[in-house]
């Protein structure tokens, strides 16, 4: 594919398989009825009849929560993520759904970029929200949630009623060999996903539902990350990760209903029917040992990811989106693009694919090693995880050459839930 | 004890007072002021009530300190005479009645740092009170040496007895308070910083808990009367705190500090965040709502 100029916006672009949704928007234009549909998703279109819109830019910036999906999924990935994982510390089916009504409220207002509860202040009481986003705008912030299989069992409990529901799907992943696992940044019963082009808007979201939940819920780990900025983005291109690699440039396309269908959205008949509509998230917290990568030639750094560091194209190809030829042999006769390299053994046999949405992670310094802790905080969507991430892993665990360079630390999965509407709430399909 | 801006707390929460009231700390100025805004209706009941309240809480503030001058006698006389077993016995439970009125106690930013000061919060050479001598029974094993500091401890302590009574307590002071003694928990306590050389830091923490709750349940009626559910969920959120510390006793005694394992830390602090979140809003009691 080689559209990369305005001239080249096509319908036919949009429809396209291979192009990123991120492309397709670059291109789109701000501000125009393409770029609305595009930001707020699929499911976004459900709720644009009911959110005012008088010229483009009343949501310039924003991302409505509502809709048939949650938001964070299928919109563009914006610069920031904060992700918390949390233990659920209530007791009681009543008090949780409360916990996901308080949640849905003040998400809602979040990203409209408005502050949580009234602002009534009364001086002898703490403010409702804790402040640091006053004055902020919105900056794309979605809010979105998903619940581990603790939810439904823990330590053989039926804690809230839910243990029938859980879908057969929604369990510990497997241990893929050379996983170094710490409980310190694995699992969860609950996951917030926050993203936003600002990273204290991000946080802010955050910090404000997880006060929300003292008492009914604990944090278990967090991990923001990041992206380029758009500001600093000036030619519009792939994000490229701490290996100095775009990374993104195969993705399912986010605009492409029905491929979304297939490969991302859970539907009905899947499974059981509280879950349609909505998606099982995997993350892997994956430390990249960037020091030893500096050393590494171009060569081989090329080889290992079966793409060109510049261009981002396949080996042996020119631009990004062109397609690999993954049988095309160099002079010695040897793949062109490596037999163990990441790409190869990622795509497979092209049957299985994964809506990935990962950030950059930097935590400081390993104090044992004296190196950076830097890396990827990898996420990524989709229907069946028994039949496109797992099985994506076990051979990405068994042979990529791109383990020499990194190593998993955490791992969790979570099924998303559907969206909902004004006056609904996130999970109320569950009760 | 916190660290540096412990020290600060008490000159704030005048401050704050003096703000909000116009520099005056009475109750009529308060309620003038509400008036003012249009929501006296409410506010005036709720404070009639509240003046109950704070002498109730001076009562047991006094008490508390009463009975610290005489378990502190009971420990420094114990240092004075060299029964080191003695004095390691009743140096943690001394502690508990200062801690527990600690809203009052530190209102005096002079005596609190010689009584309650840990290693390096005062020059070495201003270094006296609980914590000198902790040092000399845990860490030098000895009370030889450390007689003087009993006795400047016991000097100190009967200061602040005589000094407790011209406290005015306010419903401010006690909103305040109450939160305020389980920052204390958060920031010294669950670090084990506190008696860092006994490790009797459980005492302190269940202590400061006790003193929050003894606010809350002075100002449980006007706090139902707000609202009913935020009281039942404090209530709640005090018994699973002391749930949670009940497993770490020994009979009469809790367990040293260094015994706990880190998730059993982590739990302690999350039980204190999961209580002083509902425990802030009871500030709802002064009457805007
Ligand atoms: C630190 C770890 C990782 C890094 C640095 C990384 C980087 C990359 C890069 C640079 C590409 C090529 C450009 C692109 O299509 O985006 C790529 C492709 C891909 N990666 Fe990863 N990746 C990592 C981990 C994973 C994991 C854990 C999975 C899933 C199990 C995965 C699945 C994929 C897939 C499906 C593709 C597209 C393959 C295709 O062309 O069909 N990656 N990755």
């Amino acid at each position: 594919m080689e559209n990369k100029t305005q001239s080249n916006m096509e319908e036919s672009t949009l429809l396209s398989k291979k192009v990123s949704r991120r492309n397709i928007l670059k291109t789109a234009g701000a501000g125009s009825v393409g770029m609305l549909i595009g930001a707020t998703g699929i499911g976004g279109l459900l709720s644009l009849s009911d959110t005012k819109i008088t010229k483009g830019e009343t949501m310039k910036d924003k991302i409505p929560f509502y809709g048939k999906h949650q938001a964070g999924i299928a919109t563009e990935a914006q610069h920031h993520i904060y992700f918390a994982s949390l233990n659920l510390t209530v007791d009681n089916r009543k008090e949780l759904i409360q916990l996901f009504r308080d949640w849905t409220e003040a998400s809602a207002a979040m990203t409209e970029g408005k502050a949580v509860g009234d602002h009534a202040g009364n001086p002898f009481l703490p403010p409702k929200d804790t402040g640091e986003a006053a004055g902020l705008a919105a900056s794309n912030l979605t809010i979105t949630f998903g619940v581990g299989p603790g939810l439904f069992e823990k330590d053989g409990n039926d804690r809230f009623g839910l243990r029938n529901k859980k879908p057969k799907e929604l369990k510990e992943l497997p241990k893929f060999p050379l996983d170094s696992l710490e409980e310190k940044w694995s699992g969860g019963d609950i996951c917030i996903q926050a993203c936003a082009d600002d990273l204290q808007v991000a946080f802010h979201a955050v910090r404000n539902l997880v006060r929300i939940a003292r008492g009914k819920a604990v944090m278990h780990w967090t991990q923001s990350g990041f992206q380029r900025t758009k500001q600093a983005d000036t030619k519009k291109e792939t994000p490229r990760n701490l290996f100095g690699f775009k990374d993104g440039t195969v993705n399912p396309n986010t605009n492409n209903g029905k491929e979304m269908d297939q490969q991302v959205w859970v539907q009905s008949g899947d499974g059981p029917g509280w879950l349609a509509g909505g998606t099982y998230m995997v993350v892997r917290r994956i430390q990249m040992f960037i020091e030893v990568w500096d050393r590494t030639a171009l060569r081989e750094q090329e080889n290992t990811f079966g793409r060109h560091r510049d261009s981002g194209a396949p080996i042996g190809q020119k631009n990004e989106f062109d397609s690999p030829d993954y049988n095309k042999k160099d002079a010695n006769g040897q793949l062109a693009i490596p037999i163990d390299s990441h790409m190869r053994l990622a795509n497979g046999d092209g049957s299985q694919q994964i809506l990935r949405r990962a950030y950059s992670y930097a935590d400081g310094m390993d104090p044992e090693t004296g190196s950076f802790d830097a890396g990827l905080l990898f996420i990524c969507f989709q229907r069946n995880p028994e039949k496109q991430f797992i099985p994506m892993q076990h051979r990405l665990a068994k042979m990529d050459k791109l383990n020499e360079y990194t190593v998993h630390k955490g791992s969790a999965i979570f099924a998303c839930l559907p969206g909902t509407k004004k006056g609904g709430y996130i999970g109320e399909t569950l009760f | 004890m916190n660290n540096m801006n412990k020290w600060k707390a008490p000159l704030a929460i005048l401050l704050s007072t003096n703000l909000l009231f116009g520099c005056a700390q009475s109750e009529e100025n308060a309620s003038a002021e509400k008036e003012s805004k249009g929501q006296p209706a409410q506010a005036e009941p709720a404070d009639d009530k509240l003046d109950g309240v704070t002498a109730e809480y001076r009562k047991y503030a006094l008490a508390e300190i009463e009975a610290f001058v005489t378990s502190t006698e009971e420990f420094t006389n114990a240092v004075k005479s060299g029964d080191i077993e003695k004095a390691k016995a009743t140096y943690a439970p001394a502690r508990m009645h200062y801690e527990r009125a600690e809203p009052i106690a530190e209102v005096f930013g002079d005596l609190d740092p010689k009584i309650d000061a840990r290693e390096g919060d005062v020059p070495e050479k201003e270094w006296t009170g609980y914590h000198r001598i902790e040092q000399g029974l845990w860490v030098e094993n000895t009370t030889k040496g450390y007689e003087k500091y009993a006795e400047q401890l016991m000097k100190d302590v009967h200061l602040l007895r005589a000094k407790v009574e011209t406290v005015e307590v306010t419903p401010e002071l006690l909103i305040t308070g109450a939160v305020d003694l389980l920052n204390e928990v958060s920031t010294s306590k669950v670090t084990g910083e506190e008696d860092r050389y006994s490790h009797t830091d459980l005492y302190d923490f269940a202590a400061n808990v006790q003193g929050a709750e003894k606010i809350y349940e002075l100002l449980k009626p006007a706090l139902m009367e707000k609202d009913e559910a935020l009281s039942e969920d404090i209530r709640k959120r005090f018994d699973d705190v002391y749930s949670l510390l009940n497993q770490h006793k020994k009979g009469d005694a809790y367990k040293i500090y260094t015994e706990l394992t880190k998730p059993e830390v982590k739990q302690l602090s999350q039980s204190i965040d999961a209580l002083a979140e509902p425990l802030s809003q009871i500030g709802i009691v002064t009457g805007a709502s």
